[in-house]
């Protein structure tokens, strides 16, 4: 194949680079399962354990159906004619480590802006202010960031409330069991969604640095193993399950009956699937948590635990700029060549078993993600003040 | 720089719209499942309801297929 016989000319840069890109990838499957998912698991719908499995395959299934995402990274937000794999290498750290931390104390934030923050930072240090294209930035990525929560939040609003509406008539089981299969559907269009746009950010930035070494012609289409490889890379993130972010997004934002489930996902699925229609690179986090919150508010206003939205909303407007600033230390030190690159590496990988270690002190799996020991006392007391 | 106001605007109303749709007709399908077993555990012929029911799933899964339909470029280019 000549695919392969490309592959030969690669340089232990480039190597790096797809390794560190794939290791994104992987982060973003785990950070990410929590948006399809979390709600079927909340309501019971879905065991854990098969949901993460049903949202993998999807992920990597999406992969496989479109390449519009990857283009506009690889020829979008920034001048391809000035990046190097160094630059992008810096980037992918920016948002590897952006991603861990965030994992680390559950917070559903944008998979999707920490990429983008990490690469404008270090293209920012690494090939000057020219090589961003911000008018790009503003109008394919921070609108659709403010607008596209607001929207699914009143489709859910409306869509939960009207759902509770219609079928307060029907009878207990099969009002549970009639959204809770909805819920599956609508989860897993969720993931299929999920797949094609978040897998397709990983293929554009690997298509990204192959332009830059001239492997491939500028503006050129991901060759077929770096679909295949983003595709599994993403799938078997998500199937790792981010338990942590999970438990956010499903439990501790608001409780959640399978209606507002099926209400949150389809509204999640329409949001995502007619704004990728139009190139928007929307972020799937931002739209579920969006639904997320209006279903809480459809059903019963005094369930919302605003401190948590809060909290969730604070670290999306960080995302993009401390990714950013990682990104750009990182380039300052990897652009002085091979020994800034092997320093850069070392210390996140330092930096990512650290956050491991942390983590393992107060696991979160598939067995304990519906517990929730300090927030259950709130949730107690909100139950008794109802 | 160039905002696409209307792209945007299109994607509220459309995903509105296409959102609060599905999980209406959805809603009067499982309201349509229950009646029709009320109806059969009382002795009933519950075919128009089952029916109901089944006409209305029958619109979301349309809705679902269309909507991986949009996710595959190759299907409408």
């Amino acid at each position: 194949m000549t695919v392969r016989g490309k592959m030969t000319h690669f340089s232990l840069l480039v190597d790096v680079v797809i390794i560190t890109a794939l290791a994104f990838d992987f982060t973003n499957g785990f950070h990410d399962t929590a948006n399809a998912m979390a709600t079927s698991i909340a309501t019971g719908a879905l065991r854990p354990k098969v949901a993460v499995l049903i949202c993998g395959v999807f992920n990597l299934a999406g992969a496989f159906l479109s390449t519009k995402v990857a283009l506009t990274i690889s020829s979008g937000i920034v001048n391809d004619k000035l990046v190097t794999p160094a630059i992008i290498f810096a980037g992918l750290v920016g948002a590897i480590l952006w991603n861990l931390a965030t994992w680390l104390v559950g917070l559903p934030s944008s998979s999707s802006h920490a990429l983008f923050g990490g690469l404008i930072g270090a293209v920012w240090v690494g090939a000057g202010i020219n090589g961003v294209h911000f008018d790009q930035v503003i109008s394919k990525i921070l609108l659709p960031a403010a607008a596209s929560p607001i929207i699914a939040g009143i489709a859910a609003l409306i869509a939960t409330y009207l759902a509770y509406r219609i079928s307060r008539p029907a009878r207990e089981g099969s009002f549970t069991s009639g959204f809770r299969h909805g819920q599956t559907i609508s989860a897993s269009l969720v993931s299929l969604a999920h797949g094609t746009n978040d897998a397709q950010k990983t293929m554009g930035v690997i298509t990204l640095t192959l332009i830059s070494t001239g492997a491939l012609a500028s503006g050129s289409n991901p060759p077929y193993w770096v679909i295949a490889s983003a595709g599994l890379a993403i799938g078997l993130g998500t199937y790792t399950g981010g338990w942590r972010i999970i438990r956010t997004m499903g439990n501790r934002l608001t409780d959640i009956a399978p209606p507002q489930g099926f209400a949150a996902e389809t509204s999640s699925a329409a949001v995502i699937l007619s704004s990728a229609n139009l190139g928007f690179a929307l972020s799937t986090t931002h739209v579920v948590a969006g639904s997320v919150l209006g279903t809480g508010l459809g059903r019963r206003m005094a369930e919302v635990r605003w401190s948590v939205a809060g909290q969730m909303a604070l670290a999306w407007l960080l995302t993009l700029p401390a990714a950013a600033a990682v990104g750009a230390v990182s380039a300052s030190v990897a652009v002085r060549g091979t020994l800034g690159v092997v320093v850069i590496g070392l210390v996140a990988l330092a930096v990512a078993v650290a956050v491991y270690l942390v983590s393992r002190r107060e696991p979160v799996t598939a067995n304990n993600v519906n517990d929730l020991p300090p927030a259950g006392a709130e949730r107690a007391a909100l139950r008794t003040a109802a | 720089m160039h905002i696409d106001w209307t792209a945007l605007g299109e994607v509220a109303v459309v995903s509105i719209g296409v959102a609060v749709g599905v999980v209406v007709i959805f809603s009067l399908g499982v309201l349509s499942l229950s009646r029709r077993e009320t109806i059969t555990e009382r002795g009933g012929d519950g075919t128009v309801a089952l029916t109901g029911a089944v006409l209305c799933f029958a619109a979301c899964a349309a809705v679902v297929l269309y909507g991986i339909y949009l996710i595959i470029p190759q299907l409408h280019h």
